[in-house]
């Protein structure tokens, strides 16, 4: 007598149609981007105020398909990458340790933590002088400064993340007989790995806005140039191109990561 | 049998059931409900034709191992979820049925499991809440009640906390008095002790016989706790593992009020004994299905 | 059997639980210089700046050649008589603080103003959101930079990109995250408010906007910083006046002490307007602050 096939309750009309297919909330989303993309059309061909000024998407289509074909702008993209990735890796490779030293060891974290406080509101574009000066190459500089914006997202992150460790895991852990060195890799990183993912998937979106922001100024290629490039040239349909185009690829980015996070910590999934 | 009657919970003269002879509101009748749940496309049955009424002034304990659809039947009387079919009246009134479905109101009120006092309000913020939304009095008025309501019921002194500041039993005597300052129709006490140590647990039982013994509510209580259940209840109604159906009603015949006393009594032990045989057998059904609750 | 003379002599003390946030601010602020952390900090940071000093001013380290160093730094900053003309005794200083200060402030009430609500009203109506959380997702992941150029087009006016960039960044996180902190409310406060009563209107004033309260302040901190990091931007890019301006200026004037004296300057003021923040917040959550103190 379990399971037979009821009536339609009153409530929601899930019980026969499948979710996965007709669900309401995706339906409405492409609505809304479709109606947004006609009222951004009509804008600019009504000439409103300030919405009126972009390039409609007409215009931007077109300028699409010439763009696609131009290897230059997959250059961009490629060069753009790179430098993300670099400053990326480079904020980890310094950032992970020091913020897991910071997080076990009280006495490094007092140490070191005023010298992060105090220079983490400073935005890292302010840095871009003090690093052209500094490193003899602007690639380096760049990367410099990347990697500044990162590494505070990071180590902020790893450092919430090991103190918010249950210590009755901590304790659980050594009544079973762990080592120092156990608990470490074995308990610590493994609770630390959410933040840590965290950490790299916002740390991920501030790269590239510095990656964009340092090519506006200072550089001569990368998807951020080519922006800056258009506008300078009168092709303003090419920069809703470029900034799209950087949009997606902070977006695949960040997908990664998320993917990545979510490949190496299965016990989060939520049944 | 002397009894300190200066720990015994006292209600005010609006809620106390001495002024208003016996009870004649609250009368709950449960005809035939049924529901089925669809999580994810496959048919779940929680309720299977259950019938039950609950007269005026009763307390009504439901038991039941998890899974058996108890806490459905409160969400159905409360108004959070409705019925697949069958119907449920309140003093005469349809409440809610395989088409009509009355939202939650404070004639009925819950004392949730795991507690719902608001922690951005203080205690007597969080007990004046209910007159003053529903627009029956000025904030001054009702705080005056409130803080005298606090004091009978023992919990005078702490209305300026906040909940996070006080214990968890302390919490629980505040989200009753918060539910009683709106003499609702029935109180509606979903697990509400599970959370407390078993000490704590004892003294609320008493807290809880000393409000029903004053205003004589009808009290619908759930739990998983059969001795809860033998101790505070008139009746005891015993649920099968899902599909949930009325296994069992046991009359507890055991005078009021009732104390710690009556745990050892041989009455209780009988009713105990008798009401063990009827659950046991569905727990045992409901470990090895492995059972969760549903909402 | 311990010796009676064990027990306590005199009653132990009712433990108050009406504490003051100003008497736990102290009673904290106490234990703490008690211990020796606030003198490993000070260690820590006088060791860096100590580095800085050497690196740059005694050893002149190849790399280090034209950085400019923190005594230099510092002593152009407090003269009275500054070789490039910027110091705390020259007033040109303080309009280009309060030129920066007051677009974030501009910037950030806009997005403060608008996004709260936005994102209250996303986290309540779930129809609401399904119709406006795409068009924002869509819009986030595009850096505010590259929003510099399409700026520029839209608002003739100079002044006005800048704080339109500054405004956007800071409108999204805020939206965010207020969206987010209504989300986070759990679904038993909203059952318990209908039983007891609540029309949608009471609902929205005292479940949805207190509940989200801690969310949203944590929103606002993080909006903040992403006005100061937007503005600067902005600033070195286009403006005129302003603290991004000036280390702009001074890098191509080849002004360097001033380049340091700014970066300290906005270090200062982003960190004084987060605390900001975090003290209205504290204002507005009682609850939380004594939450905290248990």
């Amino acid at each position: 007598m379990s399971t037979q096939n009821p009536a339609p309750s009153s409530a929601g009309s899930w019980n026969t149609i499948p979710d996965a297919i007709f669900n309401k909330t995706a339906y409405r989303g492409i609505i809304a981007i479709v109606l947004a993309i006609l009222f951004w059309e009509t804008a600019t061909r009504l000439s409103f105020p300030v919405i009126g000024k972009i390039p409609a998407p007409s215009s931007v289509i077109a300028s699409m398909n010439n763009l696609v074909r131009d290897t230059y702008y997959w250059e961009s993209w490629l060069v753009s990458f790179k430098r993300v990735f670099l400053g990326f890796i480079v904020a980890q490779i310094v950032g992970i340790p020091l913020g897991l030293l910071m997080g076990i060891r009280r006495y490094f974290r007092d140490l070191t933590f005023p010298i992060i406080e105090v220079m983490r509101p400073i935005p890292p574009l302010a840095w871009v002088p003090t690093a052209v000066i500094f490193w003899p190459t602007p690639e380096m500089s760049m990367t410099f400064v990347t990697f500044l914006g990162a590494f505070f997202t990071m180590v902020l992150n790893i450092l919430g993340g090991v103190r918010n460790i249950d210590i009755r895991y901590v304790r659980a852990a050594r009544s079973l007989g762990s080592s120092d060195r156990d608990i470490f890799w074995r308990i610590v990183l493994p609770a630390t790995l959410p933040s840590l993912f965290t950490g790299m998937t916002v740390g991920m979106g501030i790269t590239w806005e510095v990656v964009v922001a340092a090519e506006m100024i200072a550089s001569r290629s990368g998807l951020g140039f080519l922006t800056w490039k258009s506008y300078v040239a009168g092709d303003f349909p090419a920069i809703v191109i470029g900034m799209i185009s950087i949009g997606v690829a902070g977006y695949i980015s960040s997908s990664l990561i998320r993917y990545a996070g979510s490949r190496l910590t299965p016990w989060l999934k939520v049944i | 049998m002397g009894r300190n009657r200066t720990d015994t919970v006292q209600l005010p003269a609006t809620l106390n059931s001495g002024n208003r002879g016996k009870p004649s509101v609250g009368q709950l009748r449960i005809e035939e409900v049924t529901k089925i749940y669809s999580p994810k496309g496959a048919n779940v049955l929680a309720l299977d034709h259950c019938s039950l009424t609950i007269e005026a002034g009763e307390f009504c304990v439901i038991v039941g191992p998890s899974g058996c659809g108890k806490t459905t039947l409160l969400n159905a009387i409360a108004g959070f979820h409705d019925i697949t079919s069958g119907e449920i009246y309140l003093d005469d009134q349809l409440l809610c049925s395989g088409k009509k479905n009355t939202d939650p109101g404070a004639d009925r009120i819950v004392v949730f499991q795991q507690g719902a006092l608001f922690p951005w309000y203080t205690v007597l913020e969080n007990v004046i809440y209910g007159p003053i939304v529903q627009g029956k009095t000025a904030a001054a008025e009702v705080k005056s009640s409130a803080e005298n309501l606090l004091g009978q019921m023992g919990l005078a002194g702490i209305s300026h906390n906040y909940p996070n500041e006080i214990s968890s039993g302390m919490r629980r005597r505040v989200e009753i008095a918060r539910a009683m300052m709106n003499d609702p129709k029935i109180l509606l006490l979903d697990e509400p002790f599970r959370a407390l140590d078993a000490l704590t647990k004892s003294v609320m039982h008493k807290y809880l016989l000393d409000v029903y013994d004053s205003s004589q509510k009808t009290i619908f209580f759930i739990t998983h706790d059969l001795e809860e259940a033998i101790f505070l209840g008139s009746r005891v109604v015993v649920m099968t593992t899902r599909p949930g159906r009325i296994k069992k009603v046991i009359e507890v015949d055991i005078p009021r009020p009732r104390d710690y006393r009556v745990l050892s009594s041989d009455r209780y032990l009988e009713l105990k004994r008798e009401a063990i045989e009827a659950v046991h057998e569905e727990a045992r059904k409901a470990f090895e299905a492995g059972e969760r609750e549903l909402a | 059997m311990p010796p009676i003379n064990a027990l306590p002599k005199k009653a132990l003390p009712t433990p108050n639980v009406q504490i003051s946030s100003l008497g736990l601010m102290s009673y904290r602020l106490n234990r703490w210089l008690a211990s020796s952390r606030p003198y490993l900090m000070l260690l820590g940071l006088s060791l860096f700046i100590f580095a800085w000093y050497l690196c740059t001013e005694v050893l002149k380290l190849p790399r280090f050649e034209k950085v400019p160093g923190p005594a230099v730094a510092a002593k152009e900053w407090f003269s009275r008589d500054p070789v490039y003309g910027i110091s705390i005794f020259v007033p040109e200083y303080y309009q280009h603080i309060l030129k920066s200060v007051l677009r974030v402030l501009e910037a950030f009430g806009l997005a403060t103003l608008l996004g709260v609500p936005l994102g209250l009203f996303m986290g309540w109506k779930k129809t609401f959101k399904d119709y406006s959380f795409p068009i924002l997702e869509t819009l986030r992941p595009i850096p505010m930079l590259a929003w510099v150029p399409l700026a520029i087009l839209m608002w003739p006016i100079r002044e006005a990109a800048i704080i339109y960039l500054t405004f956007l960044a800071a409108f999204f996180a805020t939206t965010l995250n207020t969206l987010l902190g209504v989300e986070s409310i759990d679904e038993v406060y909203f059952r318990a408010a209908r039983c007891l009563g609540a029309k949608p209107r009471h609902i929205f004033f005292r479940v949805v906007i207190p509940g989200a309260l801690p969310f949203i302040f944590t929103g606002l901190q993080i909006s903040m910083g992403v006005s100061w990091f937007s503005l600067v931007a902005g600033e070195m890019l286009a403006g005129e006046y302003g603290l991004g301006y000036l280390i702009w200026n001074s890098f191509i004037m080849v002004q360097y002490p001033i380049i340091v004296i700014a970066m300290v300057t906005l270090g200062f003021i982003g960190w004084a307007s987060s605390a900001m923040i975090r003290f209205v917040g504290n204002l507005l959550m009682k609850w939380k602050v004594r939450e905290a103190a248990l």
